[in-house]
């Protein structure tokens, strides 16, 4: 992908006809991000909460702040979610969605979240364990390599896609 | 013990009465305020806003009807559901039928302008404020089940009447300052009405886990078993959940929607991202 950037100085387009349709690069990624994170965080609620039950929805260990920032992570999520969704299908809507942007910011916010629940979450704050009556080691060493994995997956995918939006009408593959 | 049966179905066909004639009223009413409203604008009122408007009515009558006043009146998790259904659900649903849109669509112009007038008070301002109506909304939640009151209200039908009501009333307050598709003058900008529902959502699922924690000992006086608080608190998170996930929804459409009007209006000229603040519409009466 060689697009060069055209010329910074010389081209100057002609703002008001073609802005609507420059994919807006930061929004993308930014909104995409938000529902990345979100997801991870539900998929986590439904994975290991519900289907294995290996998380406990409270451990007794648990200090009453992580309760709060429990609270707080939980309704974040939950808006995220919905506003993550509608910010992308308003940069759609406007012309403005920058697709790869949008799958860098996915991953990383799919990666991000992940290591922020495995190390803040379980480690610092111990809300909850990943699982109980086990060797934790492997598991929090999984964890965190996971999301480790779909951040630097992410990270590829944002320098690979920076120059999107720099030219007008740049697809984004 | 048949004497016992024959007295609650007697004291349950009255209920089911009393149920029935509030919501055929309640119907009855919009009915005629549809028409109304028909007949003066010469617009359609919309289906989907009726469906709505019935929906809400439905499941507040159903979350005070007899059988499920019976399962909250013996396990904590039936009063779970009646405040979930009573509180949250039933709200959104009146909320997203746009009630006083529709109130002034129907009135006459004089009295239009004077609910115009009544909500533009300050004291309206105010008590419509996301966070004045997520204190009264949540902050009730507080109470009822940090303190005696909710032993107390299931001695005191009064008081029982009263929680319901507070309920109701709080939650559509809330709903209505969040996500309410009605005009509203000076209603805060979608960023705060957003930040405003994650520390209620946030405030609602702390509550949940401090019941959970708590093993029995709230509320205090219910004499609910740890097992019964679990349970309980289980439903009023994840129950909680889906309606807030709903109210999100309700909120970013209408952002999303009105981006859309300005797009269409503009047509190819971006708009700036600062979301639209209150919904200016037209035919609201200052």
């Amino acid at each position: 992908m060689g697009p060069n950037a055209a010329d910074p100085g010389g081209a100057v387009p002609a703002a008001p006809a073609r802005s609507a349709r420059t994919p807006a690069r930061r929004p993308s990624l930014a909104a995409a991000a938000l529902v990345g994170a979100a997801l991870m965080a539900a998929v986590d609620e439904i994975v290991f909460h519900q289907l294995l039950a290996w998380h406990h929805f409270y451990d007794r260990s648990t200090p009453q702040v992580a309760l709060l920032s429990d609270g707080l992570l939980h309704a974040a999520e939950l808006v995220g979610l919905v506003a993550g969704a509608f910010l992308l299908a308003d940069l759609r809507l406007r012309g403005a969605l920058a697709p790869a942007s949008a799958r860098a910011g996915l991953f990383l916010g799919l990666g991000g979240f992940q290591l922020f629940d495995g190390i803040v979450d379980h480690k610092l704050l111990r809300v909850h364990q990943i699982r109980y009556g086990v060797d934790l080691l492997p598991y929090d060493v999984a964890w965190n390599l996971a999301g480790a994995v779909l951040l630097l997956i992410g990270a590829v995918l944002a320098l690979r896609s920076r120059h999107e939006g720099a030219r007008a009408g740049g697809d984004g593959r | 013990m048949g004497g016992s049966a024959h007295l609650h179905t007697g004291g349950d066909a009255v209920t089911w009465l009393l149920l029935a004639a509030v919501s055929v009223t309640a119907l009855a009413l919009h009915r005629f305020l549809v028409r109304r409203r028909r007949h003066r604008l010469g617009r359609a009122w919309s289906r989907w806003r009726t469906a709505s408007f019935a929906t809400g009515v439905l499941l507040a009558v159903s979350a005070v009807s007899p059988p499920l006043a019976r399962l909250a009146h013996d396990d904590l998790t039936g009063h779970v559901v009646q405040h979930l259904l009573l509180g949250m659900f039933a709200p959104l649903a009146l909320v997203l039928a746009a009630p006083v849109t529709l109130l002034l669509g129907a009135l006459r112009p004089r009295a239009g302008r004077r609910l115009g007038a009544v909500l533009g008070r300050r004291g309206v301002h105010v008590l419509s404020h996301p966070a004045v109506a997520a204190v009264l909304d949540v902050g009730g939640l507080y109470a009822l089940h940090l303190t005696p009151l909710y032993a107390l209200s299931l001695r005191e039908p009064v008081l029982h009447v009263l929680v319901h009501a507070h309920f109701l009333l709080a939650g559509c307050l809330f709903a209505w300052a969040v996500a309410g598709p009605d005009p509203a003058p000076r209603r805060p900008g979608t960023a705060v009405r957003a930040g405003v529902l994650v520390l209620a959502v946030a405030a609602h699922s702390t509550l949940a886990k401090l019941l959970y924690a708590a093993g029995g000992r709230f509320p205090p006086g219910a004499g609910a078993g740890a097992a019964e608080v679990e349970r309980a608190a289980q439903w009023m998170y994840y129950g909680g959940d889906v309606a807030e996930l709903l109210l999100a929804v309700a909120l970013f459409a209408g952002w999303y929607r009105r981006g859309a009007r300005t797009a269409g209006r503009r047509s190819g000229t971006g708009r700036k991202r600062t979301p639209v603040r209150g919904t200016p519409r037209t035919g609201v009466p200052a």
